[in-house]
């Protein structure tokens, strides 16, 4: 079995310490974690994990089964890249006097990029999308001076229909012996 | 005393304490310090109420909360400070964590406005544990306290029972506040019971009617569901012989004519070899853990899989399963029960005898009656037959477990305690004396190995002190067996540091108030273990066994069950 990118997406509840006990679930099988975001979902008190790793399918179901074998994980899933749609923000701050070369701004049409701030010293232009894609404006603005470049980890939303609302309702019901 | 469930205006330590009670603790092991003072305090107007143990060390508290699990079928309760108090408990937690033991750890911690800035015993505890405990959580709020405890007792002896520990700080033990108590019955994130699909218990019956060689493997689950009449009725319908990991002996009688032995690396010979000739292969409430299974790639490859377990984690995870039955075997057995044929399966079990002689012929040469020295073998056995296999064995880890693992003719069933996963030296000691706490009528007798017991000897001062009974029976080889062993077999015999210069045992238990005896020649052996057992109070046997003795049969690292290996 080949390894491959895959997004698992954790439902939790709002615990401290909780970041903690999913990164030792990785960690402790030596799994490099591309990236992570969290943040609240569409259900009240519940939060929402993005990870993304590289790894064999086999593997992949064995550590999201671990995850929802934690008492604060309502419900775990891993998708490959084309069940989801998912994208990714990165910032570009640039010296203030970037756009006396015409080139700038050409590349910045191109590549659909927003002004966020222009400010005296310095400008910061934002652009979502694919990994590729921010990082080959990266690139192409490497040689104009980029002061700083960040990227957000991967926000994603799978692409079957059930919402996890069900899910929710699900694991409550069987929660109850 | 009733156990009040609301009380205007108390303390959050004494709210600590109706948790307990509510929960219906009656002993705890514990080891009292600055950040838990508070939670003592209350403690002291309970003295009637809760049987609390002072422990020596708080490793011993968790070990002891084990063997108190393990035998009363009921979660074990643990108090220990912060810092070097809570460090102390991680090796018991992490025993607890991988044996499936129901234990709640209460510890204090530093105040909360403390948290974070590298105060006097301050540890992060919650971080430190939440590797090895099924949930952990820290209080600061005295409000919050009873909500924790609840979940605390849910979370650890529901589902797959696990350690979990619970931090409170300081000031929220000082803190006032209205006590209520509510019990918790569910927590909506957390399913400890799957839902168990009828279809996969169809198709394991299917697979069992048809198969010419089915075989069983039984663990600890069979017991933490409380299922060894379910699971004598299943394997007596179909007639399957079954095999236990040491986690789950004693679910079964040793003498049960299907109970056709141990498995694993120093399991015995049939049992193994059998494993990669069966063509239907029934796991019930065990993980396939790799002493079991030595080289997975070929582990059973014939067979098809049959896997009943609680923990969806464990299904697929080392062993692939052709049919998986989530869900709690008290449960699963019986509908898999009703489905099944009634056969008998003769020469099938003919097998399991024949090799079973081999096994004897070939290791007793090796391991009995040769020479003045005695061998643990004996030593078990005779302990064996002169208890007659009733009493709670409590082993220790080394040789000398694994030997008193196969050896010991267990009666009835949750009679066994050991430190199967992590393989906790020094846990028998502390374990032994829970097991007492959780069964005082019944005879306990701890196993250990010269070298585990100097790892938790300080333990005696509780034994001493609570005045408990309990027979320590001490297989004494001046060697780290185990380890030598390995050293003899596959490091050329270089013995590095394994050798033991060793104190005179028999002093030290009388510095406790311990009789003792020490055995050092055969003929010595019946009378003492006599007085060993019919001694009123603790008691001391020491026997010097043969110094290089060998455990037989053995499975070696990386090895095939198949190439088990008998001298």
């Amino acid at each position: 079995m080949m390894r491959k990118q895959y997004t698992i997406s954790i439902f939790t509840e709002n615990q401290i310490g909780l970041l903690n006990r999913v990164s030792i679930i990785f960690t402790r099988r030596h799994i490099n974690i591309e990236s992570i975001t969290a943040s609240e979902s569409e259900e009240d008190g519940i939060h929402r994990y993005t990870i993304v790793i590289s790894e064999k399918e086999e593997l992949v179901k064995k550590v999201v089964l671990q995850l929802e074998k934690q008492v604060d994980i309502v419900k775990a899933f891993y998708h490959k890249n084309e069940q989801v749609v998912f994208q990714e923000i990165a910032l570009y701050k640039l010296p203030g006097d970037v756009f006396r070369n015409l080139h700038v701004e050409k590349i910045i049409r191109h590549h659909h990029a927003r002004i966020l701030a222009v400010e005296e010293e310095f400008i910061v232009l934002e652009k979502t999308g694919y990994k590729e894609e921010t990082q080959e404006l990266f690139e192409e603005l490497k040689s104009f001076g980029l002061l700083e470049f960040v990227r957000s980890g991967r926000v994603a939303i799978s692409k079957p229909m059930t919402k996890f609302n069900a899910y929710l309702k699900e694991v409550e019901r069987a929660s109850i012996q | 005393m009733k156990t009040q469930q609301k009380i205007k205006k108390t303390s959050g330590a004494q709210a600590v304490i109706e948790c307990l009670l509510n929960e219906n603790v009656d002993t705890l092991f514990g080891y009292p310090g600055g950040a838990i003072m508070p939670i003592y305090d209350a403690l002291y107007d309970f003295k009637d109420n809760i049987n609390h143990i002072l422990v020596r060390h708080e490793q011993g508290a968790t070990h002891a909360a084990q063997g108190y699990a393990r035998i009363a079928g009921k979660t074990g309760v643990c108090l220990a400070t912060s810092g070097p108090g809570a460090t102390n408990l991680i090796t018991g937690i992490a025993d607890a964590q991988i044996d499936s033991t129901p234990i709640v750890c209460i510890t204090g911690q530093v105040a909360s406005h403390l948290l974070g800035t590298d105060a006097f015993q301050e540890t992060d505890v919650v971080g430190i544990s939440t590797p090895v405990t099924k949930w952990n959580t820290q209080v600061t709020k005295a409000k919050d306290i009873p909500e924790a405890i609840a979940k605390a007792f849910y979370i650890a002896q529901s589902g797959r029972p696990g350690p979990v520990l619970v931090d409170i700080t300081k000031d929220a033990q000082f803190e006032q506040f209205d006590f209520e108590y509510k019990p918790c019955k569910s927590i909506r994130s957390y399913v400890p019971s799957p839902k168990t699909d009828y279809k996969q218990i169809e198709k394991a019956a299917d697979l069992i009617n048809q198969a010419k060689k089915p075989y069983v493997l039984f663990g600890q689950g069979v017991l933490l569901a409380n299922a060894q009449n379910e699971f004598k009725s299943f394997i007596e319908k179909g007639d399957i012989p079954s095999a236990w990991t040491i986690m789950g002996l004693s679910a079964l009688p040793t003498n049960h004519p299907l109970n056709v032995g141990m498995l694993g690396m120093h399991g015995n010979y049939a049992p193994n070899l059998l494993t990669n000739e069966c063509d239907v292969l029934i796991a019930v409430g065990m993980r396939f853990d790799d002493r079991v299974t030595g080289d997975l790639s070929r582990y059973a490859k014939q067979a098809k899989v049959i896997h009943l377990e609680i923990d969806p984690a464990e299904i697929d995870k080392n062993v692939k399963t052709d049919v998986a039955i989530i869900g709690d075997c008290k449960k699963t057995l019986p509908l898999l029960t009703q489905l099944i044929n009634k056969k008998s399966r003769h020469q099938w079990l003919h097998q399991f005898k024949t090799l079973e002689k081999i096994e004897l012929e070939q290791t007793h040469q090796s391991t009995h009656h040769k020479g003045n020295e005695l061998s643990m073998k004996e030593v078990i056995e005779a302990v064996s037959n002169q208890s007659k296999g009733e009493a709670i064995l409590v082993t220790d880890v080394g040789q000398h477990q694994m030997i008193a693992q196969r050896v010991y003719q267990f009666k009835n069933w949750r009679s066994n305690v050991t430190s199967g996963g992590l393989g906790t030296m020094g846990f028998a000691l502390p374990a032994a004396f829970g097991a007492k706490m959780a069964s005082p009528n019944r005879e306990v007798i701890a196993v250990i190995g010269d070298g585990g017991f100097q790892m938790t000897i300080q333990e005696l001062g509780t034994i001493f002190q609570s005045k408990t009974t309990i027979k320590i029976l001490l297989l004494n080889n001046e060697f780290l067996g185990m380890v030598r062993q390995w050293q003899e077999l596959f490091f050329d015999k270089r013995y590095s540091f394994t050798n033991m210069v060793n104190p005179d045992f028999q002093t030290i238990a009388k510095g406790y108030s311990i009789e003792s005896e020490k055995v050092i020649e055969r003929d010595q052996l019946t009378a003492a273990i006599d007085k060993f057992l019919n001694h009123k109070g603790s008691y001391l046997l020491e026997v010097k066994v043969k110094k290089e003795e060998n455990v037989f049969p053995m499975v070696p690292t990386g090895a095939s069950v198949s190439e088990i290996r008998l001298n």
